[in-house]
């Protein structure tokens, strides 16, 4: 076997996280990089409590953004309100079947999957797993790549809202539910952000010290 | 061991020695398969010529309309801001302000820091707080959403040709180019290269 991987951190180094460079970790509290600038950490600062306080919060505003209404028709015939739910069942019924699936995709699978996600891997970086290390890293990746996708609805509503307003005829508004959803989007892209996938690494060092 | 030829993955933190790339590879961390850095041939001058373009069609994007919309004898028809602003006026103004902030704000402070970066570098010299201006660039690209909209303006045409006749706006087609200019100038951008150009201070 090749030389036990040694971490940065394991050889007292810093990597900067703006622009790469090492530097010896020298202990003083107002450290930063001599190439750059940047204040050096050795990982994320509160990384989990952090991810943690952000997850929460999507959990819970992730209820009120499926039932609430997030659109408004109002025309002389008729009065309906849409939940996101419903506006996937709207195109499937009209025919459009893969847009159907591609928002459902968008805006009820992503955002559920990226909390089930984000909360396995904080848990397991919590309880310094080593369990399937380089999957929970691809798992990181995939999270932080697809998230900003369920911001769809949010520029559907936009774009419905800024057009459909003729008076008399048919007017849309947005519901309550549109702005739920999209704190539940930028919550959990904020909780992607502050969680250090390098903490998935880290147990690897200490087991086999 | 020395460590000023070393690297650490920014991904799992492992330690290795930077490979040596030929033109067009990508280096990839043993451990965890993150991407490491790039190489690419003229990669800062076709970066530069994407984020030009890039700039003249963020300005056709947000004068001119997405679409309109025909009932019977009225016609609307709705830019990006007119749209935004009237969520704003409606009451939800959060809403309003994100979907300004990712679709206008933040691909223009993009495109324009590129420019401020790009160009003095191509006529040979490096312009004045580059790590800053690399920082925000880092920070502003998960909120960049240009594509997300364009996918955004193509659910609300076919929800909208069920209501009435949608007619495409100049913006329309704008968006849908610079949403393959912008992602074309941020891949083909090699940020590393400018790092490696920078003194490093003893400390």
């Amino acid at each position: 076997m090749s030389p036990r991987p040694v971490s940065a951190a394991e050889a007292g180094l810093l990597n900067c996280h703006s622009c790469g460079l090492l530097s010896k970790n020298v202990p003083d509290a107002n450290d930063r990089c001599p190439r750059c600038g940047a204040h050096l950490h050795m990982r994320k600062p509160d990384s989990l409590a952090r991810t943690w306080a952000l997850l929460i919060a999507a959990f819970l505003l992730y209820i009120p953004a499926n039932i609430l209404p997030v659109m408004h028709t109002a025309s002389i015939i008729y009065e309906e309100d849409d939940t996101i739910m419903s506006g996937v069942v709207y195109l499937w019924t009209s025919g459009s079947w893969p847009l159907a699936i591609l928002v459902f995709c968008a805006s009820v699978t992503v955002p559920l999957a990226k909390l089930i996600a984000l909360s396995t891997l904080a848990w397991t970086a919590q309880h310094k797993s080593t369990w399937r290390q380089q999957e929970r890293t691809r798992l990181y990746r995939l999270v932080e790549l697809v998230g900003r996708w369920s911001m769809l609805d949010i520029f559907v509503v936009t774009l419905m809202v800024g057009l459909v307003h003729f008076q008399s005829l048919a007017t849309i508004s947005a519901g309550p539910g549109a702005v739920a959803f999209a704190s539940v989007v930028v919550l959990t892209m904020f909780a992607a952000m502050s969680f250090d996938p390098r903490l998935i690494w880290d147990p690897e060092q200490k087991q086999d010290d | 061991m020395s460590h000023e030829h070393l690297i650490a993955c920014h991904e799992c933190d492992l330690l290795l020695r930077p490979p040596e790339l030929e033109a067009g590879g990508v280096a990839h961390c043993p451990r965890c398969g993150a991407t490491l850095y790039k190489s690419s041939y003229r990669s800062q001058e076709r970066a530069l010529a994407f984020t030009v373009s890039a700039i003249i069609l963020l300005m056709l994007a947000n004068m001119f309309p997405i679409m309109g919309l025909q009932i019977g004898g009225n016609q609307v028809s709705c830019t990006l801001s007119s749209a935004a602003l009237m969520l704003y006026h409606e009451g939800m103004q959060e809403l309003g302000v994100l979907v300004l902030i990712t679709t206008v704000i933040v691909p223009t402070a993009q495109m324009l820091i590129m420019l401020y970066v790009l160009l003095p570098l191509s006529l040979g010299y490096l312009p004045p707080r580059i790590p800053d201006m690399l920082r925000m660039l880092d920070m502003l690209r998960p909120w960049s959403m240009v594509e997300v909209f364009m996918l955004g303006i193509l659910v609300s045409l076919t929800k909208l040709t069920a209501m009435a006749t949608v007619i495409p706006g100049i913006a329309l087609w704008s968006f849908a180019a610079l949403m393959v200019l912008i992602t074309a100038a941020m891949s083909s951008f090699n940020p590393r290269q400018i790092w490696l150009q920078l003194p490093v201070e003893p400390r």
